[in-house]
């Protein structure tokens, strides 16, 4: 594996287009330029960049496999069906390079607590993973409904030696956490990193998560050549806030042959309130420190969200999907749960892969528009995570009682 | 001067605060109707957000309140509280809110109302100095304050974001979020002392502050108090008899800021 580029983009202001910002208390604002500068610091750093290299290689077990799925590709008789396998990553998503990267950063500048946010549990069950790695402290935030609905992942957790905080304020999900997680570090800042773990929030954290993440795309462009000596034709990526989707799509947003797609959790229906599709349904507007596109009333209140999946419940997307959404460069497509849970059964069957259930809406995409494209075109499918944290929900959905 | 800054005038200015619509529309104009009765020198008006980070439980508690019954509730009923209580008090009010309720109502037409109303200032957590660019022009056009806060964490930018305050500045009293709490940071006064070299705009610190021991104490170091949970917490627990509760309260905790002699 190459050293991973965190020079990709020379945009490091914190701003695209209208979006991004700091909209933050002002008792976060001097951290946040302390890790701003930490970042720029340590991103060039010879030293820093062998240590998340080795980390990268030896403990999250990269490069990740790019998977011909070539059951898939002739059962739906149309493009050629890659799989970029973040599921076969060490803690079984891609959440592991963004917090080996923010980890390494918060170590670096001398902190010894880490905190997060977590939706599904996957941030969650990294950082802890981390957190145990490097020796430190670690609290995670989780929206009651989360625990609930992913107690593998909170005992996993657990297991890991991290304390779990059930978020019991507004809807009780991701949002909610978040709002916990920021609230706590407003509390306790000396000591304490706040390892976020989606492409959102205040500047620095969309452009170091993309960074981290974009090992994605930098592997996945090289694979593809090695391969076939082409540029994929499209990219699909799941978007709850955007981090596996900004890292699979950072290395292709400058070919512009390469047709960028995430894929928003539309719940019961885009049209319909039970939906998590931001792009698609929200409007323009400055929530969790940053300016992007969010779920919400008229008055601004922001919207309970809902879909099948706990790591895409979220009422907004990181500033630069809303970026490339705005500018056209990226197009965003709901994909109902009924599409997310065809589709988990789909690539079990297909592929043998249990797929993570917000993987699957990427999933849902592929099997929409593979059979609209030629046979000589080729789509790279970013599979985010692995789905074993989502098998007994599913059983539940599709109406099978099993003891969990 | 602005209506604010006039508001510190010779005296220590009490600032109680209380949520909009909780726990309704007529609570909500016979609330700061009392605040104001019982000598409150200016009333921060909340504005209920879904998401309010910055806020403890009480606060976070009475936005949920506010919002229960309606959870659209348009910013315009929230000015026509506003309106109903100018028909009775000429108290110097401002808002406290999330910057996303003035940017989905426009800079602009917010400003407008706002000076309209005779809301001269608004509290906005989550818009620090570095973001406050895009509100300002219409803020100023309109006469409306933008009140900064400063913490003990702020460190070098202290001095930035005094120059740039008008009206008052709101010194956040110790780290975390809004509610009672017993300590302060103990390096206030150096704060404040900090504040005053390069500005004479008036500060008042908030966060915490609920006993008339406590008002004193920081009316000693800066220039006014504000109390938010503590008021909220006298509408959650009174509900209608609230105001009669409020009006002791405000006479008790603006004696306290006045208990010594102004500098």
């Amino acid at each position: 594996m190459t050293e991973l580029n965190l020079n990709l983009n020379k945009n490091t202001t914190g701003r695209y287009g209208d979006y991004g910002g700091q909209y933050i208390p002002e008792t976060l604002m001097n951290e946040l330029d302390r890790m701003t500068k930490a970042y720029e610091h340590y991103k060039n750093d010879p030293e820093f960049k062998t240590e998340l290299h080795d980390l990268l290689v030896d403990y999250a077990n990269r490069p990740s496999l790019l998977y011909y799925a070539e059951r898939m590709t002739k059962d739906l008789g149309g493009a050629q069906i890659y799989l970029k396998r973040e599921d076969l990553n060490h803690t079984g998503a891609h959440k592991i390079n963004n917090v080996i990267g923010q980890a390494l950063l918060a170590k670096h500048m001398g902190k010894t607590r880490l905190i997060a946010e977590t939706g599904a549990g996957q941030h969650g069950v990294a950082t802890a993973t981390i957190a145990a790695y490097f020796g430190m402290e670690c609290e995670v935030f989780m929206g009651k409904k989360d625990t609930d609905r992913q107690k593998l992942n909170v005992y996993r957790m657990e297991l890991l030696g991290a304390k779990v905080h059930p978020v019991t304020s507004g809807s009780m999900v991701l949002k909610d956490a978040i709002n916990a997680a920021l609230q706590d570090w407003t509390k306790r800042i000396d000591d304490t990193y706040y390892l976020m773990g989606s492409a959102t929030g205040p500047h620095p954290y969309p452009l170091m998560v993309r960074d981290f993440q974009s090992v994605i795309s930098q592997e996945a462009k090289t694979q593809l050549k090695e391969k076939t000596g082409k540029l994929p034709d499209m990219v699909v990526a799941c978007v709850g806030g955007g981090s596996n989707a900004i890292g699979s799509f950072a290395n292709f947003i400058d070919d512009p042959s390469v047709q960028l797609v995430g894929a928003e959790a539309a719940g019961k229906g885009v049209e319909t309130e039970l939906t998590a599709a931001t792009v698609e349904r929200g409007s323009n507007g400055i929530f969790h420190g940053m300016k992007s596109m969010f779920l919400q009333n008229k008055t601004g209140q922001i919207n309970p969200v809902y879909s099948i999946s706990a790591g895409l419940d979220y009422p907004g997307v990181g500033p630069e999907h809303a970026y490339l959404a705005k500018t056209g460069r990226a197009q965003y497509v709901g994909i109902t749960d009924d599409e997310a849970v065809d589709a988990f059964e789909y690539i079990a069957k297909m592929e043998g892969i249990v797929a993570a259930i917000e993987s699957c809406h990427a999933v849902a995409y592929v099997r929409k528009i593979a059979p609209k494209m030629r046979k000589d075109q080729i789509i790279v499918c970013t599979l985010s995570g692995r789905g074993d944290k989502d098998v007994s929900s599913i059983a539940k959905y599709r109406g099978v009682d099993i003891d969990d | 001067m602005t209506k604010l800054t006039d508001a510190f005038k010779n005296k220590k200015a009490f600032i109680p605060f209380i949520a909009a619509n909780d726990p309704d529309f007529e609570g909500t104009v016979n609330n700061v109707v009392a605040l104001a009765k019982g000598g409150a020198d200016i009333v921060e008006i909340g504005i209920p957000f879904s998401d309010p980070i910055a806020d403890g439980p009480v606060i976070q508690a009475a936005d949920i309140r506010a919002l229960k019954e309606d959870p659209d509730l348009p910013m315009d009923t929230i000015f026509d509280m506003v309106a109903e209580i100018r028909k009775q008090t000429d108290v110097p009010l401002a808002f406290l809110t999330y910057l996303n309720i003035v940017f989905q109502y426009g800079y602009e037409a917010f400003t407008a109302r706002c000076e309209e109303l005779g809301i001269y200032g608004l509290v906005i957590p989550d818009m620090p100095l570095e973001e406050r660019g895009e509100l300002e022009p219409a803020a100023k056009k309109h006469h409306v304050d933008l009140i900064p806060l400063v913490t003990p964490v702020s460190g070098d930018r202290i001095e930035k974001i005094a120059k740039a305050a008008t009206g008052f500045i709101y010194v956040v009293s110790s780290l975390g979020v809004t509610g009672e709490r017993s300590e302060f940071a103990n390096d206030l006064s150096e704060l404040v002392t900090r504040i005053r070299k390069v500005t004479d705009v008036p500060t008042a610190i908030g966060f915490g502050i609920h006993t008339p021991e406590q008002a004193t104490e920081m009316a000693q170091i800066a220039d006014g108090a504000i109390v938010g949970s503590a008021c909220v917490n006298i509408v959650a627990e009174y509900g209608k008899q609230a105001p009669a509760k409020l009006l002791d309260y405000t006479k008790q905790m603006e004696k306290a800021v006045n208990a010594h002699p102004v500098r």
